[in-house]
């Protein structure tokens, strides 16, 4: 009984090292493979296009009305205290180090995260990456490197319009709600933002991208067992990814901040 | 006197997956322009066969040549380099549905071969004339054409680059029986027109009478016949013989259980 238990923890904890390794494995080689040839750069553009144009809509609404409800619950809190006049710093400072980076993450996760699964899954299972080796092309290269370069490329810009459309929310409900002085509000918010805090998000941003791609494209990579697995393999990318994002963004901010 | 090199030389090639053997120590020999199609039931190891040659599933041990070329083991500019002289008809077609029709069928056109849009697209026109299909549906996604049709858009894709050799899995499976005859005729007028090695696996036999000069059948993972086509109704082989007359008795066992 007790053999048995310890066999089943440990063929678990063998799976679980072997999928790490997978991962590792297959991420390594996805970014080698970015810097040596054959380059598609269409692809490349198809892919930004993809992966940051058409999530514009979604970045966008989540940003401003996230600006719009922390402007209004921060002044909820800061009015009891008298604090009122540390609104735009709050919001601008919340907004770019942090709630732009990982709102975008998160949405874009679900968007385009699960979008990449299920389309290189269902290559996968209809055997159209096989045709792709068949046909003396690198299906790393050709499928996996460009969603990646786009998703690193993509997820900063994404995350700076974000950060603008973030702060207007706050300061649509801080001056036509609240009654604040428009012109100070910008004053205030453009003398309390700082480079790093931009720059942080920025570069968040970027990891972000990476992880959101990668994942998508190791999980569609791997997927199979029909349209199950291409379903199970969409809702792991998503998942991975988002996990991962939550906790990447601990440590960067932790890198960029902890002093 | 030089020894003749065969185009594809299969030596003693093993594979398992788990504890399944699905190959057990396969043998053949393919000389150039021959037509081979390998039968055998579901499971016999057909396809994993096939997908050892390609080299996209690593088999545990033997040898594969291709024309004289060692592919077990061999680098990926090499693996490659050959897979340039390979052309392959997928069972489901397996076309790109992202890309339209004649991106499809000038692939490697494209990519590899770095030809202008305009000039890879004239050739992808070509080749879908020789398939017997039309200029009208050059611009279609694959999605909008019927399975035979895909079957051809695929043939046409297989052969673009003029290949030394083609592999078809299964060509003819889920079509009607006068597209089926449609595709095995275009099968033997390219290979013949491109002068290539051709290496089919099916289960079925009105399309490997037709296509193939020589037949092979597989069983467990074991090459247990090899014929000329015109020598499969004499083998002389009960595994043969259950196999092409379709008996449900005789020495090869369905895993089936009967319900009570």
């Amino acid at each position: 009984m007790i053999q048995r238990f310890f066999q089943i923890i440990g063929q678990a904890f063998i799976k679980a090292l072997e999928s790490v390794g997978d991962l590792v494995l297959f991420c390594s080689k996805a970014i080698t493979s970015c810097f040596y040839p054959p380059f598609y750069p269409r692809l490349l553009i198809r892919q930004i296009l993809e992966i940051g144009f058409y999530s514009l809509p979604v970045v966008g609404l989540t940003a401003i009305f996230t600006g719009m409800v922390l402007a209004l619950q921060s002044y909820t809190g800061f009015a009891r205290q008298g604090f009122e006049a540390a609104i735009p710093s709050v919001v601008v400072v919340s907004i770019t180090r942090e709630l732009g980076p990982v709102l975008a993450g998160l949405m874009v996760a679900g968007r385009v995260g699960a979008a990449i699964a299920a389309e290189i899954g269902t290559m996968r299972v209809t055997e159209q990456i096989d045709a792709l080796v068949t046909l003396s092309t690198n299906p790393i290269k050709y499928l996996v490197v460009p969603r990646i370069m786009a998703g690193f490329i993509a997820l900063p810009l994404l995350v700076l319009v974000a950060d603008i459309i973030g702060v207007l929310g706050g300061y649509i409900v801080s001056v036509y709600k609240l009654d604040f002085n428009s012109i100070s509000y910008v004053t205030n918010t453009l003398n309390f933002l700082v480079t790093i805090d931009v720059i942080s998000g920025l570069v968040k941003a970027a990891f972000f991208g990476l992880i959101i791609t990668l994942m998508g494209c190791y999980y569609g990579y791997y997927s199979k067992g029909g349209a199950q697995g291409v379903g199970s393999a969409t809702t792991k990318a998503v998942v991975a990814s988002s996990i991962l994002i939550l906790t990447f963004n601990y440590f960067l901010t932790e890198a960029f901040f902890s002093i | 006197m030089t020894a003749i090199i065969p185009k594809i030389s299969i030596k003693n090639l093993h594979k398992s997956f788990g504890n399944k053997k699905v190959l057990d120590g396969v043998n053949l020999d393919i000389m150039a322009g021959d037509s081979v199609v390998i039968i055998g039931g579901s499971g016999s190891g057909k396809s994993v066969l096939l997908k050892c040659i390609l080299g996209l599933v690593t088999p545990d041990s033997g040898s594969i040549m291709i024309d004289g070329q060692e592919m077990i083991g061999a680098s990926l500019l090499i693996r490659q380099k050959m897979l340039t002289k390979i052309g392959m008809l997928f069972q489901g077609s397996a076309l790109f549905d992202s890309l339209k029709v004649w991106e499809n069928v000038a692939f490697t056109l494209l990519l590899r071969d770095k030809k202008s849009k305009n000039d890879a697209k004239e050739q992808a026109i070509r080749n879908l004339e020789m398939v017997g299909l039309g200029v009208q549906i050059a611009d279609l996604s694959p999605a909008e054409l019927s399975g035979g049709m895909q079957k051809r858009v695929a043939l046409a894709r297989a052969i673009a680059s003029k290949p030394d050799i083609i592999f078809f899995d299964e060509p003819t499976t889920g079509l009607d029986p006068i597209m089926s005859d449609v595709i095995n005729n275009l099968i033997i007028k390219v290979v013949q027109k491109i002068g290539a090695t051709a290496l089919s696996i099916t289960h079925d036999l009105i399309s490997a009478r037709k296509i193939a000069n020589r037949i092979v059948m597989l069983y467990q993972g074991k090459l247990i016949w090899s014929g000329k086509t015109q020598e499969i109704d004499q083998s002389g082989n009960m595994y043969v013989e259950q196999f092409i007359h379709g008996r449900a008795e005789g020495p090869i066992q369905m895993p089936i259980r009967i319900l009570s």
